[in-house]
């Protein structure tokens, strides 16, 4: 993958708002933010309700995740373009996701809804009536997603990147400081990883910082491209983001997303923790 | 409204903020609160720590640490960048003014 092939600027989204085979779809965590103004033409995925398993803390199964895309009128052959609030955290993951079940065709929205309304775009209320579709999903591409094991076995051997803030990595903090510090697991990084925020690879404007930009960063902080590598964050959405530089910006195949990251990590009885910076 | 309390932020219930270090408070623009704006939260060495959009109300709200922090806001109107200190757990208020 490159550059090209999986981001889109606000102004192809803009040049591409009648073309019927682009699909636009909003993934928040925040779901009053598409009822306030969207923009044109595009669907909703709420990240908690659409795309967590109802019962089991794990990603929806196939058939779930086809008849999820079916009711939304996605089908296989369209280009789906995500974006979404919280510098694209949760339209990462979803193009994680989009990946994991073989979506072929998805993009991200650089910049997402931030650069969009900061540059004043138009959005609308209208919600879409997309007809249903038969949406078809392939099995789970294993090659982008880490387990507990695999992270447990990675310790010194593997690239482990920390994508959360140095608070959090350090374990003064829990969470990303606009949620309670109250939190059930254990605080610090699994050892040997290195911290690399995901904001790090983002402007402020919520846009990827240039190729260059970016190989220097993971360059600088000890990455080597030659083994291996597993991004996780809390719940792993942040880790998406990074994912994605990683794996689709940069071309690092060997990336993958550990989506259980420190919620099931720090929570694991008698695995190494390591504290401080 | 002589005599009002002042002004806290609504927390869920089950927060304490005997143990929460809560930053929170308005972004204006000529004195009327601005929604929509987005907020940052940043350490004490400027790294980014937490981002959130203000309310219809023009609020915000973080759940931090004790220590130096700085909070900066973009805004199609506007922006500004503001150091604020917590000293320990509890509330503390900031009013950001866009310019």
């Amino acid at each position: 993958m490159s550059r090209s092939e999986s981001l889109v600027s606000a102004d192809w989204v803009e040049q591409n708002l009648a073309n019927p085979k682009v699909v636009l779809v909003e993934v928040d965590e925040d779901t009053s933010a598409y009822e306030g103004g969207h923009i044109a033409g595009a669907v909703r995925l709420d990240w908690q309700s659409d795309l967590q398993d109802k019962i089991l803390r794990d990603a929806l199964n196939k058939a779930d995740f086809e008849a999820l895309l079916s009711s939304k009128g996605i089908s296989n052959d369209d280009t789906v373009v995500l974006y979404g609030g919280n510098n694209n955290w949760f339209a990462a993951y979803a193009y994680w996701y989009f990946k994991l079940y073989g979506h072929d065709d998805v993009k991200l929205l650089d910049g997402g809804r931030k650069k969009w309304e900061l540059e004043n775009r138009a959005q609308t209320t209208d919600v879409p009536n997309r007809p249903a579709t038969k949406y078809q999903a392939k099995d789970q591409d294993r090659s982008i997603r880490a387990f507990r094991d695999e992270t447990i076995a990675a310790i010194g051997s593997k690239n482990l990147v920390d994508v959360r803030s140095p608070d959090e990595f350090s374990g003064k903090l829990l969470a990303p400081a606009h949620l309670p510090q109250e939190q059930s697991q254990r605080a610090g990084h699994i050892p040997t990883a290195i911290n690399v925020p995901w904001s790090k690879a983002a402007n402020e404007d919520g846009t990827f910082k240039s190729d260059a930009e970016l190989e220097k960063l993971y360059a600088d902080a000890g990455l080597d491209t030659s083994k291996d590598t597993i991004a996780y964050c809390r719940i792993g959405e942040r880790s998406s983001h990074t994912w994605f530089v990683l794996h689709e910006l940069l071309g690092h195949t060997n990336s993958k997303n550990y989506d259980g990251s420190w919620t099931e990590y720090g929570s694991l009885v008698g695995v190494p923790i390591e504290k401080g910076a | 409204m002589c005599g009002a309390p002042a002004q806290t932020p609504t927390l869920p219930a089950n927060v304490d903020v005997e143990k929460e270090t809560v930053l929170y408070g308005t972004v204006t623009k000529d004195g009327a609160p601005v929604p929509a704006a987005y907020v940052r939260l940043l350490d004490g060495a400027g790294e980014f720590t937490a981002e959130v959009v203000t309310s219809a109300t023009g609020d915000f709200r973080f759940f931090a640490a004790p220590g130096e922090w700085t909070l900066s806001v973009m805004h199609k109107s506007g922006s500004v960048r503001q150091p604020v200190t917590a000293t320990g757990p509890g509330l503390v208020e900031a009013k950001l003014a866009l310019s």
